[in-house]
């Protein structure tokens, strides 16, 4: 077993000639073994076991999940062949329900890679001489991916020259598109590469990948679209977070006019408000006048906020029904269910306005619960000293 | 050359009306179009120069008349509202607004006939709507023509927080409260000064062993035996009362009479005063009560009775009650029916932008948003158009 170990670390990574297993030096070979990743590194410096995740181990692990994976598709009846990561979720929560509120705590099946940390190999060969040859910089990944930008730099740049000296540079040469997406950040180089990067490091990064994908002619078709792909590696896309939101449709009503529905929750509130348009700005609650039924002052503008804030106050109808909790959960209820359903009436950019705002956030706060050997949530019993 | 027409027209029938509604009215530009001879008003456009109610019209509706200053001394010793006391103090003038249920009241009272039992009219409305000053608009109309006003400002006060109850002298199974009768005859001695030495008593009134009234003394020596022997002060109060109804319809008798009682559902409702074994006391053992309930009805003519509701200080009844059936019971409702009920609602557009550029006037609204006109529509949102709503919204603005 720890023969095969040793026989597949070396197939794996054959730069070693001593791939003949001699049993004697299995022990030295692995107790030079793997160095554990720099994740593991922060988080328990004391219990870092190195022989933990082998390769072998890892692999096995990868044919069990994807005979585990037949296994579950076989038994929810469905196709084993196109059985996706959501189709395993799904079942497993079907089959295991959980009530756990920590979403991490529930059970889960994933592919090991997401699982068990991303480990470095093994760096060095039996003789003790390190394959790369960077390695004695410390960081081998880093500064060969480093390396390996200068020369995508130097490359562009040479192409560039060719082209001028043949009189075929094109002057409408575009830089790489990037579209709606950032670079990764620190923790994320620090993921791919597996080393400790230092804040340094991560500028200098940045400028040489700032430098490669400010070059003319690095979005160009042909050889140098590899690099738009290959930049994109290092990019992290960002979608707009309001293009998430669901919109309430217009609907109309008999006469034409235009109306919303939307419902909003806060605290144990609910409530379900119709926005009419064409209307005089009227509001009203449960029936009764917005005057009445919130005679604070604050719950009114609460419940006033987000018309002001898009600028519809004269014009549209307020018709709310509300019911639970107390006046303010009340009112930031009617507050969130309002700013849903005036979404139908806006733009894309008022949208995004208000979800800065923080008009489209529903409130996670709720009444937390008290615990026993306390008097409530937070407050303890008086403390006697003797 | 129609403008020409509508200038002489306007001129003619209006001292100096200019409706303001800003929303593009043809009032306005008429209005504008038509006067540009005339000099140019010291004051604004949401004031009125009319100050006396008699001539106000419907095209008054939304401005603001100043209240003279001696009129407030002697009309309104204790009619005004507290919060609009304040706003006087403020602004060191009262202006009242004209709103239509005023008016409809006081073109009901000047087509009235008194040789008929006396119209009642009763003021009802949301909380805040500006009952008690349509009231205190038509007591102010009722002054200026002359009339004897006879003002109970808050019907709840006499029936809770009552620091001295009297088991009475004249009826043994009633109770008295000297205090605010008092009070009261201190403030009609104010408001109606000139009748008291006009008016003769009819009947002969003991007070005690050596102190009586003679049958045909004016009626101030009554209201002052009633203000300097506290004790026998409601009493006075019901003898005063029984004077007036019997007086005022004569026809050899000079003047009429104008009852307003605010907080009218007080009469007919629950009091929250014990006697000493802690029972409550119902309406009909206090004095003032039954004195009161005997002076609106409708049993004397040659006067007019006007009332309104009032929610805010009534005791054991709901927040949401302001129709006239919920807040004046069964029993009320009988016994002032028939009478004639006059709504007060919120501000409409007119009278809301005249509100709003009085207080801009009056310099009252300090926060820069409130010029705009996406403060407008706030102010419009939040106080719903509410007078009392819109007056406590701007306090702090």
């Amino acid at each position: 077993m720890a023969a095969s170990c040793a026989r597949t670390v070396g197939s794996l990574f054959g730069k070693c000639g001593t791939c003949s297993s001699n049993i004697n030096t299995i022990t030295s070979r692995l107790s030079r073994q793997i160095c554990s990743s720099s994740a593991l590194h922060r988080k328990n410096l004391a219990a870092a076991g190195p022989e933990k995740f082998t390769v072998e181990f890892i692999q096995k692990q990868v044919e069990e999940f994807n005979i585990g994976k037949r296994h579950l598709a076989n038994m929810m009846g469905e196709d084993t062949e196109n059985f996706t990561q959501e189709d395993i979720d799904r079942s497993i929560a079907y089959l295991f329900p959980s009530g756990l509120f920590e979403k991490r705590a529930r059970p889960l099946m994933k592919h090991p890679e997401e699982i068990f940390p991303r480990q470095r190999a093994v760096q060095w060969g039996e003789d003790g001489r390190p394959f790369h040859f960077l390695f004695y910089t410390g960081k081998q990944s880093y500064y060969s991916l480093m390396h390996e930008i200068y020369a995508k730099i130097q490359g562009l740049e040479r192409q560039q020259d060719r082209l001028r000296a043949k009189g075929l540079l094109s002057s409408d040469a575009k830089p790489l598109s990037l579209g709606s997406s950032r670079w990764i950040i620190k923790e994320e180089l620090e993921g791919i590469v597996m080393e400790t990067v230092t804040d340094h490091d991560y500028q200098r990064f940045l400028q040489l990948m700032e430098r490669l994908a400010g070059l003319p002619q690095a979005g160009a078709e042909g050889a140098e679209g590899g690099e738009g792909v290959w930049v994109l590696r290092f990019r992290q896309q960002l979608e707009a977070q309001a293009s998430r939101q669901a919109v309430a449709a217009l609907q109309a009503d008999a006469q034409g006019r235009a109306f919303s529905t939307a419902e909003g929750r806060r605290k144990t509130s609910n409530s379900s408000v119709v926005l009419r348009d064409g209307g005089s700005g009227r509001a009203t609650v449960n029936g009764s006048e917005l005057l009445s039924y919130f005679p604070v002052f604050q719950d009114r503008e609460q419940v006033m906020f987000p018309l002001q804030f898009a600028g519809v106050l004269g014009r549209l109808d307020v018709e709310a029904q509300v019911s639970g909790g107390g006046r303010s959960s009340q009112a930031g209820a009617v507050r969130l269910a309002i700013s849903r359903a005036l979404l139908g009436f806006l733009s894309e950019r008022e949208m995004e306005n208000m979800r800065q705002a923080g008009l489209l956030t529903p409130d996670p706060r709720v009444r937390e619960r008290d615990k026993p050997g306390q008097e409530g949530a937070r407050r303890k019993f008086t403390w006697k000293k003797r | 050359m129609g403008l020409q027409r509508v200038s002489f027209r306007l001129r003619q029938t209006v001292a100096c009306a200019r409706s303001i509604h800003t929303s593009g009215c043809r009032h306005l530009q008429e209005a504008l179009a038509a006067e540009p001879e005339r000099n140019p008003e010291p004051f604004s456009i949401f004031r009125s120069q009319e100050s006396d109610p008699a001539c106000q019209l419907e095209n008054h509706v939304g401005q603001y008349y100043t209240l003279p200053p001696a009129h407030i001394q002697t009309v309104f010793p204790h009619g005004l509202p507290a919060r609009f006391q304040l706003q006087m103090k403020t602004f060191n003038e009262g202006c009242v607004m004209v709103r239509p249920p005023a008016l409809e009241v006081i073109s009901y009272l000047k087509r009235a006939d008194y040789s008929k039992p006396a119209l009642r009219f009763l003021f009802y409305g949301v909380k805040g709507s500006g009952k008690t000053m349509s009231l205190c608009h038509t007591v102010h109309y009722c002054s200026t023509q002359g009339w004897l006003v006879v003002h109970i400002p808050d019907a709840h006060l006499w029936v809770k927080n009552c620091k001295e109850l009297l088991p009475s002298s004249y009826n043994g199974s009633r109770f008295d409260q000297p205090l605010q009768a008092t009070n009261w005859l201190r403030n009609f001695r104010v408001t109606n000064e000139q009748f008291l030495s006009k008016i003769q008593t009819r009947h002969r009134y003991v007070w005690t062993k050596r102190e009586f009234t003679e049958e045909g003394r004016p009626l101030g020596e009554l209201v002052d035996q009633g203000i300097t022997r506290v004790k026998s002060s409601s009493d006075v109060v019901g003898a005063v009362i029984k004077e007036l109804r019997l007086q005022s319809g004569q026809p050899e008798g000079c003047f009429r009479m104008a009852v307003a009682v605010d907080g009218l559902n007080a009469l007919w409702g629950r009091s929250t005063i014990k006697k000493e074994d802690k029972s409550p006391v119902s309406i009909e053992e206090l004095t003032l009560m039954h004195n009161l309930r005997k002076l609106v009805k409708n049993d004397w003519c040659g006067g007019a009775i006007i009332t309104a509701l009032s929610q805010t200080g009534s005791l054991y009844t709901p927040k949401t009650a302001y129709l006239p059936h919920v807040l004046l019971g069964e029993e009320g409702f009988d016994r002032m029916d028939p009478f004639v009920p006059v709504t007060v609602s919120n501000y409409s557009e007119k009278e809301f932008e005249s509100c709003y550029l009085y207080y801009q006037d009056r310099q009252w609204l300090q926060h820069p948003q409130s010029r705009t006109e996406e403060g407008k529509k706030e102010l419009v949102f939040m106080s719903n158009r509410n007078p009392s709503a819109l007056e406590r919204l701007c306090a702090f603005i």
